[in-house]
């Protein structure tokens, strides 16, 4: 008995479209197993139909060697499937322990026994390294333990094959670190592992094995070991992609963009940017760096006037902006890709179109005497959406319905459009596939060629390294160092980004 | 075939209706009435007569308003309980002005007819504000205003509009909204000119929503403050105008009872129910302006048709009032229907 769980030739459709067609994937007993995918080629699909979510028109299912009809998530559990889900299910009012049982309560005489559950809790956790206060309130508990908690919740369960859907997505370089040595950990108990992603660096780090599947169809199951990031990219996006995007090198001109001695809070009303000093040119992208949660929401809200600051001054085009209202400061040369597309991009209920023109809405030509001309806007928006390659089915279609990446594009479409002199681009590759990122990188660089300025936020080393020319190191609400990416490396700009001030950086930060 | 999502919008409180009724006979069946005679009586007593039908009419007109009233600020985000306290208040301020001057009908009764309409948009402010300003969540604001506008207009019409009477004296004849012309070709039913103002502020209604630049930042608010605020819209002030225009329209449904079907106003024991029928003509309605008067004339014809059915059929008329609220539980689980409509419209591919 090689396999643990064998999906053969799985077919789903949704009303037309076909999701899955004859994937196949078997997963061996003790591997970690990645299912590698653009957004929106179906990898979801095809783990939602394991867990019972979903069935699957055609095709067969076995665990453990025995066909199996799983028909929701309870038989899933029962069969000793367990799902990490991207986005959390947990009660943020409820404790760690509560949240474990929810569902699979330990009573005693009709009452819900806390205790004995606390203690298996904790002994499950200390037999795989994952370290949570069973006690702790969720909502007082940081990302990466609380996906420890959704793994508790899976092995409480019982599940020997769990399924991680994106687990590195929300996590810091730190705690992916962590992740990663639970996944051994796991793996040595005896458990099997399979990792939804589209991150080549984690594949080629952790797993066995990988099987890609594009646009709905499986191309093939590869061993690690026998690959390379390069041909799993092109196997997963169907042409050669550039991880490394060629740019020459910067010609920065005048001061677009001067922040002197800002200082904001945060909405708990702690300060959160405690007198930051940054300066940014025309034509260079600056890559801010840092663990999420040293200020970078607030240093952009504050920025973009979404926020308003305690004191100091935010100068665009030797202008002063600061606590403007946002439509003031966006009129300014200011375009602002923000962090959270779903809360800030986009009105999902919109239409791709209606969308494209968030921004210039009340402008000439798509309103005047305060009539919409919706023709005027969904022209715009048709060439919009081809211009920056937005897949949709029509620019009549829902906002909502795109995956993220279209929706990505689609924001950014709408910010460059507006020709800004600035272009603040927060995490604008985040959950992102390789096809994706490349043109998002390219878009960005093309800006800075233009003579734009760009402010790159993110906390992917690897896309701050590639992109910026000249990065800002940010750690507790303030810019530590600023480093050339030619002459630093990731360790050390992963020290500088823990708080290790580097020697001489520290001085001349104030730039 | 896949059903397009038009289709299911209208689809849905059509099947509502159905079953509404469709249940409303098994009652009627199990309490020993006889079902067909009373759906005879219903149908008679609502369109069996040029009479009735003028009467229909007559009570639609404020339907269609307090539903217009629900439907907008729904449609921005915000729920307006507050309908029925703003109509009180509408009704009230159309009255005063209606027996307070003597002025050409031209001017007389425009200005009593906006003074509703300031009336209703004032009262509908304060929850708009707080809600803005404090983040005071505008259900529970406005059902406390509904019962204050209550005891405030009766308090009006006891010491201000008379001296310690039940009710007002009637309007300026230069304040009404009666029309012989209507009244004449209805067989004297009640029928009155704010007929058109009810379908023009549907038109208005439309317009704004879907046509203006404000009402695509209301809309906009409505959805998602946080991309709103990021595309610079003033997301406190949205939130206030979507409660003044929705406090207008119920206030004007005021006037349309003051100034149309009554001509005075009398001291109430309770409310009008107008405002609360308005939240389901709303959602019967789908929130737009077209389904909004669809479902005002159906919620009026019944209103209006039962009570011929105690008369014809010997039913209660209670029972009509149970059809009507099978009808709102129907529409209100919608998502329910619209399921079933999804699985049927599926098998039919295979």
């Amino acid at each position: 008995m090689e396999y643990v769980i064998e999906m053969l030739n799985i077919r789903k459709e949704f009303s037309g479209f076909v999701a899955n067609d004859n994937i196949t994937l078997q997963l061996k007993k003790g591997e970690i197993h990645a299912l590698l995918g653009e957004n929106g080629a179906g990898k979801s699909t095809l783990m939602n139909v394991l867990f019972g979510l979903y069935q699957p028109e055609k095709g067969e299912i076995k665990v453990k060697g025995e066909t199996v009809k799983i028909t929701d998530p309870n038989v899933a559990n029962d069969l000793g499937i367990g799902m990490v889900h991207q986005h959390f299910m947990l009660v943020d009012t409820f404790t760690v322990t509560e949240n474990i049982i929810l569902g699979k309560e330990t009573t005693k005489g009709g009452v819900i026994d806390i205790k004995t559950a606390e203690d298996e809790v904790r002994k499950i956790s200390e037999r795989y390294g994952l370290a949570v206060d069973p006690q702790a309130k969720i909502s007082n508990i940081s990302v990466g333990m609380q996906q420890r908690v959704e793994i508790l919740k899976t092995l409480y369960r019982g599940a020997d094959i769990l399924i991680f859907d994106e687990p590195t997505a929300v996590l810091t370089p730190q705690e992916i670190k962590e992740l990663i040595q639970i996944f051994k950990t796991l793996i040595k108990e005896g458990k099997s592992i399979i990792l939804i992603t589209h991150k080549l660096k984690e594949i080629m780090e952790v797993c066995d094995r990988v099987t890609v599947i594009r646009k709905g169809k499986g191309i093939g199951t590869v061993n690690v070991n026998e690959t390379n990031p390069t041909d799993l990219a092109s196997l997963m996006v169907g042409r050669d992609v550039e991880f490394k995007t060629e740019k020459i090198d910067a010609t920065p001109g005048v001061e677009v963009l001067e922040i002197e001695n800002l200082k904001v809070k945060d909405s708990r009303g702690v300060q959160a940017i405690k007198g930051l000093n940054l300066s940014l040119r025309a034509g260079e992208i600056l890559g801010i760096a840092g663990v999420d949660g040293n200020g970078q929401t607030e240093l952009i809200e504050a920025i973009t006037g979404l926020r308003k600051a305690e004191s100091g001054s935010v100068k665009i085009n030797r202008k002063n902006v600061l606590n403007l209202p946002p439509r003031k400061v966006t009129e300014t040369g200011l375009g602002h890709i923000p962090q959270d597309r779903h809360k800030h991009g986009l009105v999902l209920n919109y239409t791709i179109g209606e969308n494209m023109v968030l921004q210039t809405y009340y402008q000439k030509p798509f309103s005047k005497s305060g009539v919409m001309n919706f023709k005027k806007i969904y022209d715009k928006a048709r060439n919009l959406i081809s211009e920056f390659d937005v897949r949709t089915p029509s620019e009549y279609t829902l906002a909502r319905a795109l995956s993220g990446g279209n929706q990505q594009k689609a924001i950014i479409g709408r910010e460059i459009d507006r020709n800004p002199d600035i272009l603040i681009a927060a995490q604008p590759t985040r959950g992102l596939d390789v096809g994706a990122i490349e043109f998002i990188h390219k878009r960005l660089i093309e800006q800075r060629d233009q003579g734009k300025a760009v402010l790159l936020v993110s906390f992917e080393l690897d896309e701050i390294m590639n992109v910026s020319d000249r990065i800002a190191v940010i750690y507790e609400g303030e810019i530590v160092a600023i480093v050339d990416p030619k002459e630093t490396t990731e360790q050390e700009l992963g020290l500088l980004m823990a708080g290790s001030k580097k020697k001489e950086a520290g001085e001349d930060a104030n730039v | 075939m896949q059903m397009s999502s038009r289709m299911k919008n209208i689809l849905t409180p059509i099947i509502a209706v159905l079953l509404g009724v469709l249940v409303g006979t098994i009652i009627m069946i199990a309490s020993g009435y006889n079902a067909i005679t009373a759906y005879q009586a219903l149908w008679n007593g609502a369109f069996g007569d040029i009479y009735f039908i003028g009467e229909v009419i007559r009570q639609t007109i404020p339907y269609i308003l307090a539903g217009l009233a629900v439907a907008f600020a729904f449609k921005t985000g915000l729920f307006n309980i507050g309908v029925e306290g703003q109509l009180l208040m509408g009704w009230v301020a159309a009255i005063w002005v209606g027996v307070s001057f003597d002025l050409p009908k031209i001017i007389h009764l425009p200005l009593a007819v906006l003074a509703a309409g300031v009336a209703g948009a004032l009262w509908a402010f304060i929850p708009g504000y707080l809600k803005a300003r404090f983040r005071v969540h505008e259900v529970i604001v406005t059902i406390m205003l509904n019962h204050t506008a209550l005891y405030i207009t009766n308090q009006i019409i006891r010491s201000v509009l008379s001296d310690g009477k039940e009710r007002t004296d009637m309007i300026a004849d230069s304040a009404s909204l009666r029309s012989v012309f209507l009244e004449g070709i209805t067989d004297y039913s009640r029928m009155h000119w704010g007929i058109t103002i009810a379908i023009i502020c549907a038109i208005i209604m439309w317009f704004i929503l879907e046509k203006t630049t404000t009402g695509f930042e209301l809309r906009a608010v409505g959805f998602n403050e946080h991309a709103s605020q990021y595309a610079g819209m003033n997301v406190k002030r949205n939130i206030i105008l979507s409660m003044v225009i929705s406090g207008i329209f119920a206030g004007l449904a005021g006037a349309m009872e003051g100034l149309g079907t009554f001509g005075y106003m009398a001291v109430k024991g309770g409310f009008t129910g107008v405002g609360f029928d308005g939240i389901a003509v709303a959602l019967l309605g789908g929130n737009t302006a077209i389904g909004v008067v669809l479902a005002a004339l159906l919620f009026g014809g019944l209103k209006v048709g039962a009570l011929n059915m105690p008369l014809e059929a010997g039913v209660p008329n209670e029972l009509v009032d149970i059809i009507i609220a099978l009808i709102i539980i129907f529409v209100a689980s919608s998502y329910i229907i619209r399921w079933f409509i999804d699985r049927v419209s599926k098998k039919g591919v295979k």
